[in-house]
């Protein structure tokens, strides 16, 4: 039944339907994962995709209602005080408690987790140390930097050494230096063992940091892999769209014969746009321009997408990903 | 894609907070086993409040004294000073039956009622406003309720801190109300029985705070004002504060309404103990009023907020 060894997180066809008087809302329908101890697992979606439901269910603030998951070999229903115990968590939000100072945030945390004053107070300092902020020990939390409360949250999290660490949108609103110097945080943490799951809408922070990925959308699972096999197994194609000021007219792309050029899978047309994916996107843009204008279209904008998880996004759902 | 900027300086310096590879490991390494159990748990966030209490006492105490402390200022030592025509109390007293009607001044009867209201505020301030910021905007709540306890722990330990807070207010207040009163007019207040005076003091001080959750739990945030409007004035103004329950017998219809206020009972369970020369409630009326009303208020405070937890 119960995994007690295996897998630091799994989840079977796991499940949350909101109850509402305006009817039935699935924010996540049916979601499998199996995250391996030591990994550094992305779960990416758009905003709204069930990612914040998912690491609530998994952090038992959330109630599923269906499926299962077990965090750290336990159940998150069954169980939820023995899954508390074995994570660490950064919430979305700035949930710093806003009456205490800095190292008491940390104090009480450890204090909560069982450990005794003196202890407590030595964890409070070491991680204030490592994580740049012993020179605002004494500081009331609110009154710390983005980034500051950021990097204490991640400290906040770590007091008890976790079995897995969660982060809901770690580095959501921050400015782009915080953001890189958040990654290396969590890069050092990953490096030195540390299973780490975190939620994002910024592909490129997948990219960046997450050994296995799981794309979801409304509130499913589209794929998943690592970065590089869900280039290969469906995004490995560059996506080339233009955009015209006017409605494409039909057949337009079909006397051009741009589905029999060499290397191209998929030719859309929708709209004002067309959208060929290819893997060999040599000269397409130029041609998508001429067989816009032999058929009297004004080009309005025209984008290129590389092969990237982005591209992957596109061809899984048909829809651009927008953060 | 090259950027020409002057000489790269060392990663430390330029991202601060950034933990080199072997600072996280010693973090790692040397992280203490984590041992919690309930009662270490729970300690624990009751020394946080205390520690929150501590800092903010004398904002919060002030807040609470100043209702109590301008009421028998003005009750008990301006209108005596300024002429009897003022003096509310000895109608009161008289028809509320006491023996010794002509020596009851408004005093001995605001000395509980005052004592009963700053329960029933500091219950209020202590658990429901700090609750109703927990649950909005941040979800600051989640910081505690990601401690290893069950959630329903973590809402007993709100009604536990909330009655502490109340009854501190409440051993400031009582020397306040017995003290402040002009020349003659000091309250009749007779304690026979300390025990029952802190049994009673104790369970007014759970109902308060319980209430106190139930009402955090269900308040709208953005309806906060509404909690005056509705709550606290009319639980104050129809609460036997300024009147004993007995006095009502004239209106009773309002003595049989008024039953339905918690109020009422802490109130009355404090005439008895302090001014048992007034008319009082029986006491048996009293303490099932006030333990029943903390089993039902906890019950169904701890209910709604484990549901505004998890959802």
């Amino acid at each position: 039944m119960t995994p007690d060894v295996g897998p630091a997180i799994r989840t079977e066809d796991l499940r949350k339907t909101y109850k509402s008087s305006r009817g039935d809302v699935a924010a996540v329908r049916g979601i499998d994962l199996s995250v391996d101890s030591g990994q550094f697992f992305g779960l990416l979606g758009p905003n709204g995709a069930g990612k914040s439901t998912t690491i609530g269910m998994l952090t038992t603030l959330v109630l599923p209602t269906g499926g299962r998951a077990w965090v750290a070999g336990k159940d998150v229903v069954a169980d939820p005080v023995g899954v508390k115990r074995r994570i660490g968590v950064v919430t979305q939000n700035n949930t710093l408690d806003m009456q205490l100072t800095v190292a008491e945030n940390l104090e009480f945390r450890s204090r909560f987790f069982g450990l005794g004053l003196r202890e407590a107070s030595r964890r409070a300092t070491q991680l204030l140390e490592v994580f740049g902020l012993a020179d605002r020990r004494k500081a009331m939390s609110t009154d710390l930097s983005g980034g500051q409360a950021k990097r204490l949250l991640i400290a906040r999290a770590l007091v008890h050494r976790p079995d897995v660490l969660f982060l809901d949108e770690p580095t959501a609103g921050l400015d782009p230096q915080t953001r890189v110097n958040l990654w290396d945080i969590l890069r050092v943490l990953h490096g030195e063992g540390q299973t780490i799951l975190l939620t994002t809408h910024y592909m490129e922070e997948a990219e960046a940091l997450c050994e296995q990925v799981a794309v979801i959308d409304h509130g499913e699972v589209l794929a998943s892999g690592t970065v590089n096999e869900l280039k290969d197994s469906t995004g490995a194609e560059t996506v080339i769209t233009v955009r015209y000021e006017e409605a494409v007219p039909e057949g337009v792309t079909a006397r051009a014969g741009l589905a029999d050029r060499a290397g191209v899978s998929k030719v859309e047309t929708d709209g004002d746009y067309i959208r060929v994916f290819t893997r060999e996107p040599e000269g397409v843009l130029g041609e998508l321009v001429t067989v816009g204008s032999a058929a009297g279209l004004t080009v309005r904008d025209a984008t290129q997408l590389k092969p990237s998880l982005e591209t992957v996004f596109l061809t899984l759902t048909g829809r651009e990903y927008r953060e | 894609m090259t950027t020409t900027t002057k000489k790269a300086p060392p990663a430390a310096a330029e991202h601060p907070g950034v933990p080199s590879a072997s600072e996280v490991a010693a973090l790692i390494a040397e992280a203490p086993e984590p041992s919690p159990t309930l009662i270490k748990t729970f300690n624990a966030m009751m020394a946080r409040e205390f520690r929150v209490l501590r800092r903010n006492a004398i904002a919060t105490f002030t807040r609470a004294v100043m209702q109590p402390l301008l009421f028998v200022f003005v009750f008990a030592y301006v209108f005596p000073k300024i002429g009897g025509g003022f003096n509310l109390g000895a109608g009161a007293a008289a028809s509320s039956g006491a023996r010794a009607a002509g020596t009851i001044n408004f005093a001995t009867i605001l000395v509980p009622g005052l004592m009963a209201s700053m329960l029933l505020m500091q219950g209020i301030m202590a658990v429901t406003f700090p609750l109703v910021m927990e649950f909005s905007w941040q979800r600051t709540i989640e910081d505690r309720a990601l401690a290893p306890v069950p959630i329903k722990v973590l809402a007993i330990q709100k009604i536990t801190a909330g009655a502490v807070q109340s009854f501190i207010g409440a051993c400031i207040v009582f020397p306040i109300v017995l003290l402040v009163h002009a020349a003659g007019q000091a309250p009749h207040v007779h304690v026979t029985n300390w025990g029952l005076f802190a049994l009673i003091l104790v369970f007014a001080s759970l109902l308060t705070s319980s209430l106190g959750l139930l009402l955090g739990t269900i308040m709208d945030p953005r309806k906060m004002q509404m909690l005056f409007a509705v709550i606290l004035l009319p639980a104050t103004m129809l609460g036997c504060v300024y009147y004993p329950w007995s006095a009502l017998h004239h209106i009773r219809w309002l003595q049989i309404v008024v039953l339905i206020n918690p109020m009422v009972y802490m109130s009355e369970g404090l005439r008895a103990v302090l001014t048992p020369s007034l008319g009082h409630m029986p006491m048996w009326g009293v303490l099932l009023a006030l333990v029943g009303g903390t089993v039902v208020f906890s019950y169904l405070g701890t209910r709604t907020f484990t549901r505004r937890v998890l959802n």
